[in-house]
């Protein structure tokens, strides 16, 4: 059943999330550690062990596809709702270290890719598959 | 007319899938039609939902932005933390755990220096505009890495408000910019790999920024950036009073 599927993405969702939570706790900070990677990392062992043994059906399988299909829909919705005015109302110290950083950050992403050896990339995209 | 609008504020979830459809239809009319399929369709998509916040942040001055419109509360929760959050674990299915394990040495990397960086950046900039002291620095140079690193840091530190406020806004910006600059430069930096994307979402951390940013250029990676992304904002409320205000503090001499 299709909500099989749901309900083991919700489940890994809320472990990964209690998870990083307590990390948080752990370490005396205000925030959530890491929940969300925790989350994903359940759901890839989980879905792994579940199709090796033959319990996970195609039609749980649609059950986690459409929330995955779903992801560029809900940050279409989550774009809107950005404070997008406060963003551009910093004045120049918010927009210069905001730009700043930004920049900086992004020209380091080949500098780090590099570390272990250059991957190749992945195949080009069907257009349907976007 | 007031009949309607009253079902449709009732159906606020109902009516955000609708007027999302419409806008993922009107993007992807727009990137086949005008850009001949250059410009992704999802990265028009997210630009025209930035376009939409902007316009419900100037019609209500709320903070939400189109959210705030009480028609349009429904995007509020579909946009929201835990759609979000649920939609990202899911594009997880399927991800090959080898990738992760031969990319988690450079996305630690990535996340210890992308934190350091944005404060550095953040901090000096600050110093640059006259706010020299350790606790504003730490503060805007938190703001530098993510929207909640800058106020967690400034809370904890007892920052001013105004101070706090500048550190929000310079990590909104950050935000917004990684979203639609991402499909951009994702060229330029050879952005097309698992570990790349790794490296790419611990170096910019924000979570809506690299999920929106990785949306627009290319789907399969966003797993890869995500995980690594989402400790960054963790790690920098960790590092930011602690480890970062002690080294600003040693640097300005107190």
């Amino acid at each position: 059943m299709i909500i099989y599927g749901v309900a083991a993405l919700a489940a890994c969702h809320l472990a990964g999330v209690i998870l990083g939570d307590l990390l948080g706790v752990l370490l005396g900070v205000q925030s959530n550690v890491g929940g969300v990677g925790f989350a994903m990392l359940l759901l890839i062992v989980a879905s792994d062990w579940l199709r090796r043994t033959g319990r996970l059906p195609a039609l749980s399988e649609q059950g986690i596809l459409f929330w995955s299909a779903m992801y560029i829909p809900i940050v279409v919705a989550m774009a809107a709702q950005q404070n997008v005015v406060a963003a551009l109302a910093g004045g120049p110290v918010a927009i210069i270290a905001g730009v700043g950083a930004t920049i900086a950050c992004v020209a380091l992403v080949p500098v780090v890719a590099r570390i272990g050896g250059q991957d190749a990339p992945l195949p080009p995209l069907m257009a349907q598959e976007a | 007319m007031e009949m309607i609008t009253e079902i449709l504020s009732k159906n606020g979830l109902v009516f955000a899938f609708v007027v999302v459809g419409v806008v993922m239809w009107v993007s992807y009319q727009i990137s086949d039609r005008l850009s001949a399929g250059r410009l992704h369709g999802s990265a028009v998509a997210i630009i025209l939902g930035l376009v939409l916040a902007w316009w419900g942040g100037l019609a209500t001055g709320g903070s939400k932005g189109l959210a705030d419109v009480p028609l349009f509360a429904g995007i509020g929760l579909m946009g929201g933390a835990m759609l979000r959050d649920l939609a990202i674990v899911s594009t997880a299915y399927g991800v090959d755990i080898r990738e992760i394990r031969k990319a988690g040495a450079a996305g630690v990397v990535a996340l210890a220096l992308g934190i350091v960086v944005s404060f550095a950046v953040g901090a000096l900039v600050a110093a640059a505009f006259g706010y020299t002291d350790a606790v504003s620095m730490a503060t805007i140079g938190g703001g530098a890495a993510t929207y909640i690193v800058g106020p967690v840091t400034g809370t904890a530190l007892g920052a001013s408000s105004d101070v706090i406020a500048l550190s929000v806004a310079a990590g909104l910006l950050k935000a917004v910019l990684v979203m639609i600059g991402t499909p951009l430069v994702a060229p330029l930096i050879g952005l097309n790999n698992p570990k790349s994307a790794m490296a790419y979402g611990g170096l910019m951390g924000t979570t809506s920024g690299v999920a929106g940013g990785l949306a627009a250029t290319d789907k399969r990676l966003v797993p890869y950036g995500a995980m690594t992304a989402t400790f960054y904002t963790g790690l920098g409320c960790l590092m930011g009073p602690s480890v970062m205000y002690l080294a600003l503090l040693a640097i300005t001499g107190g």
